[in-house]
């Protein structure tokens, strides 16, 4: 927060030489037209263009190329830039958002100021949108404004501003793990926050994990020891963001770490306090399939490796209610007055990696809203694998604790539904299931499996070969079709689903069902993205700056998506993506500078009256009140919704200015200019 | 007394009446005066599913007209397919162009005016009685009956004219509680039972009906209730040889004689049971 960025150089400076603006005599523009192969000439005569614009007043050269974008389009601007001591450059082509970088570079190694140039959009605005001779009278138009605006044009640079050199990171799932240590490796500092009081995630819950029946925790724990013992992370779990201000490279960050009454450093995990405890509430890490103290360890291999005192569940923190865990502590660990910590730091980037929920099972009302004991999801199933589950990795169902017999797998239960739940497909669950379908039967050798699907998705790195080994050689029958409705009959849950493709009715009366339920962003996962003004999809999960060229990006600079918070996602491709956006941080964490654009709003504070009218128009938060209103130039994105609400007309956007939009309207509505021979 | 339009539909005037007969005793001690509406004609029975048949909405539309002209703003149906019919025209001729040209169809009436709603007696007893109320006023208690409430298709599908939640119902359940009994919700309690495959296939309506009543008995039911008089129907007299002997009554029959109807009149025929 302590970098005031210098300020913009809004004029030319001496070494600016008489290239880089507007001088006594009068504008030198040069304008560039791109034919883009035939996305331009086909319906565009560039040739009529070059002509018609070469005679417009200011134009001293004009000049067209099969593709402005190649190095020789690029060495035809650079070459007149330096020959006709252009003042100012159009380049005619697509659009801004595609090459208007590419250009202003080409425009700075040829000793013009990059935002002396401007690009004219003739294809996405107009050669691909119109057909006729119209249309090239309409790019001609465009040319004419944009060389308008090119005039009145400033030299500008980039604004330059310091950096933090730590990175927070929000999740402790595996993506987050391992964001924060690829960071951390880089050598920056690392703030990694986990809402439960261990980090591990959805990943620790996993009994073996698919195509290889890796055991999920034996591959998970070095990780998580590693992210503990790493010199350069500092844990910070049972903590939970609380506010976050500031903007690429200077975010400030509040975080809340609940006590859990439970000093890490003296406790020595003999688990007396638990034992002594009174209360029973249903295990967070188990899905409720067993139980646990209201004092308590959420599994074995917990990082860091401490008891967490349940405030919620505790008979209450004073001796004279209980104290039965005190009691016992012989170490002296337990502290009923420990305070909760606000921690408060400066940090350069933000990775956001908060995992899924599974779709509730209570909203599926065909297969019996939750109501049925025997009717389980995937993480419960998953933590009846798992030898350290509640069943101690034996498949037995949680009614009455027989093994199952007979078996039946949902997919798609809660995906694929437009009409009642998830439009989406949650991608992992055909894996899982064959996964699942597989342990079970290697588990009860004489237990029959079926597993419903809508199609088989299994694309990945040795996916497909993995659902056909369990179709093949574990005798898995896989029914093509859904289940209508699932209910208890005795001690039966009769499932009712149709074959499609034999067109028959299957009615199973099975011993245990398990839904593969929609993956849905972790509870809070909106609230978070509120306090970091990033924004969320329709479905509630993270949405990135691009869906293809920038997917691991927010759309406010400086925050990175990782992991299943961004959408349904498999370990690999977590663990790939935490490092995808730990790189990207890296690169922040590692500038010398950053830079943002100059073309920002800016305040005439002799016209300003402080009415403050601006203030809530800016969707950015980057005007604050006072005497005369105030533009933070970094978070500005120059959108020019203040300068449209100022009633005093004292807020301008730099080299974007009113004389100049009126002059570009003039020039694009002025009379149809006669084309030479044409 | 509290004025309520009524429109019967053919099957309360036939097969059906002793579901009318129980159900108007009843609603009288509950305080409605129940007008039948005149000239009243057929609902239209089976509902099309074409979006541009405005043909199938005369029918109901022209009942909903007769309510209209009695100054009433909504209509009782006992018959969960009048239900239905009625129900979606309500809905249909809410779009003004539709009702533009089934009013230019039916010449010879006044135009509709729309906003005619239409209740079930279900949802009448659940949203204007209410349960409690309901329970005070019963004069003889069904004294634990075990009572399967069959709903059939109809009164929960589509979802948008469902009397209830069409996954988990539970407004009949909480009727026969309130009149005394021992609800028994059992898994098929929403199955079709075969409906009008009853004419042509009835070896289909036979296989379901045995599936539906071996379901209700094996959740312990001692009779089995239901509103839909095609489903009555199937239920007591489709039923395979070997099917459980469980009398099937309508609502109306156990409603009225919980409020004191006179039996013969009110009871029987019992359906299906011998």
């Amino acid at each position: 927060m302590s970098h005031e960025p210098p300020p913009a150089n809004r004029n030319p400076g001496p070494e600016a030489g008489h290239r880089s603006g507007v001088t006594g005599r009068g504008p030198r523009i040069g304008v560039f037209v791109c034919h883009c192969g035939k996305n331009i000439a086909a319906t565009v005569n560039v040739e009529q263009v070059v002509e018609a614009i070469s005679h417009y007043p200011g134009v001293v050269y004009a000049a067209r190329h099969e593709y402005m974008c190649s190095d020789p389009g690029q060495d035809l601007i650079k070459k007149a830039i330096g020959e006709h001591r252009l003042t100012g450059v159009v380049v005619a082509a697509c659009s801004p958002s595609m090459h208007e970088t590419t250009f202003r570079r080409a425009a700075e190694e040829a000793g013009l100021n990059p935002y002396l140039l401007e690009i004219a959009n003739i294809r996405e605005g107009c050669s691909w949108v119109h057909e006729g001779p119209e249309t090239t009278d309409k790019a001609i138009r465009i040319a004419r404004a944009m060389v308008e605006k090119v005039k009145g044009n400033h030299p500008l640079s980039p604004i330059e501003v310091g950096h933090a050199a730590k990175c927070l990171v929000i999740g402790g799932g595996i993506s987050g793990i391992q964001a924060a240590l690829d960071i951390a490796d880089a050598g920056f500092e690392v703030l990694l926050v986990e809402r439960t009081p261990s980090i591990g995630g959805r990943m620790a819950q996993l009994s073996e994990t698919f195509p290889t029946l890796d055991c999920s925790q034996c591959i998970l724990t070095p990780k998580m020891v590693e992210a503990s013992r790493h010199p350069r992370i500092r844990l910070l779990t049972y903590s939970e963001v609380a506010e976050v201000t500031g903007y690429l490279g200077n975010y400030h960050v509040v975080i809340r770490k609940k006590p859990t009454y439970v000093d890490p450093d003296k406790c020595n995990l003999c688990g007396d306090c638990a034992t002594a405890c009174p209360i029973r509430v249903p295990s967070e890490f188990d899905r409720g399939l067993s139980e646990r103290a209201a004092i308590y360890v959420p599994f074995p291999q917990a990082v860091p490796s401490s008891y967490t005192l349940d405030e919620a569940s505790c008979l209450g923190l004073n001796p004279l209610r209980c104290s039965e865990c005190a009691k016992v502590c012989t170490a002296g660990a337990i502290d009923y007055d420990m305070p909760e910590e606000r921690i408060e730091e400066d940090v350069g980037a933000i990775v956001v990696a908060t995992g899924y929920d599974l779709y509730e099972k209570e909203r599926m009302a065909e297969y019996g809203y939750g109501t049925v004991p025997d009717v389980i999801d995937g993480l419960e199933f998953e933590r009846i694998l798992s030898a350290g589950g509640p069943t101690k990795g034996e498949v037995r169902r949680p009614s009455d604790g027989k093994v199952p017999k007979e078996v039946v797998f949902i997919q798609c239960s809660g995906s694929r539904d437009p009409e009642l739940h998830k439009s989406y497909c949650s991608k992992i669950c055909c894996m899982y299931t064959a996964k699942h379908a597989l342990l079970y039967r290697h588990n009860v050798h004489d237990g029959k499996a079926y597993v419903f699907y809508i199609d088989i998705r299994a694309g990945g790195k040795d996916y497909e070969e993995f659902v056909v080994r369990a179709m093949e050689d574990e005798r898995i029958l896989y029914l093509r079709g859904k289940v209508a409705k699932v209910f208890r009959d005795g001690d039966k849950v009769v499932v009712w689903g149709v074959d499609t493709l034999t067109g028959k009715r299957v009615e199973v009366a099975a011993d245990l069902v398990v839904l593969a339920q929609a993956m849905v962003p972790s509870a809070g996962t909106g609230e978070l993205a509120r306090k970091l003004r990033i924004a969320c999809g329709g479905e509630g999960f993270l949405k990135e700056a691009h869906p293809k060229l920038r997917p691991l990006e927010a759309l406010t600079a400086g925050i990175f998506l990782a992991g299943a918070a961004h959408g349904p996602k498999d370990i690999p491709e977590a663990v790939a993506q935490g490092s995808g956006a730990a790189a990207k941080a890296i690169a922040i964490l590692s500038a010398p500078v950053l830079t943002h654009s100059p073309e920002v709003a800016e305040v005439n504070e002799d016209l300003c009256s402080g009415c403050a009218i601006c203030v809530p128009q800016c969707p950015y938060g980057a005007i604050t009140p006072g005497d005369v209103a105030h533009v933070n130039e970094l978070l500005c994105e120059g959108c020019g919704t203040c300068v449209a609400a100022c009633p005093s007309g004292a807020m301008t956007m730099r080299n974007h200015t009113d004389l100049q939009v009126e002059r570009m309207i003039r020039a694009a509505l002025a009379e149809a200019v006669e084309v030479a021979g044409g | 007394m509290k004025k309520l339009a009524y429109f019967p539909g053919c099957a309360m005037k036939d097969q059906a009446r002793p579901d009318e007969a129980g159900t108007l005793h009843a609603l009288a001690a509950l305080g409605y005066e129940v007008a039948e509406i005149p000239r009243w004609n057929c609902c239209g029975t089976v509902h099309s599913l074409a979006k541009d048949d405005l043909m199938r909405h005369v029918g109901p539309v022209r009942n909903l007209i007769r309510v209209q002209g009695m100054g009433e703003k909504r209509v009782l149906t006992l018959c969960a397919m009048c239900y239905g019919t009625l129900k979606r025209s309500a809905q249909f001729v809410r779009e003004e162009e539709r009702l533009a040209r089934i009013n230019a169809f039916l010449d010879t009436e006044e135009d509709f005016r729309g906003g005619i709603e239409v209740v079930h007696l279900l949802t009448l007893l659940r949203d204007e009685v209410g349960y409690e109320k309901l329970a005070s006023r019963v004069k003889r208690t069904l004294n634990g009956l075990k009572v399967a409430t069959y709903y059939g298709c109809v009164l929960l599908r589509p979802r948008e004219f469902a009397v209830d939640d069409p996954d988990r119902p539970e407004v009949m359940e909480r009727v026969v509680e309130a009149l005394g009994g021992a609800p028994v919700p059992f898994p098929e309690r929403m199955e079709c039972c075969g409906a009008y495959l009853t004419v042509g296939r009835s070896d289909i309506v036979t296989d379901r009906v045995g599936r539906i009543l071996r379901s209700a008995r094996g959740s312990g039911a001692d009779l089995v209730v239901t509103t839909c008089p095609l489903c009555q129907f199937n239920l007591a007299e489709r039923r395979p040889p070997v099917a459980p002997t469980l009398p099937v009554l309508y609502l109306g029959q156990v409603l009225g004689w919980a409020f004191g109807a006179d039996e013969p009149a009110n009871l029987f025929p019992l359906g299906g049971a011998r």
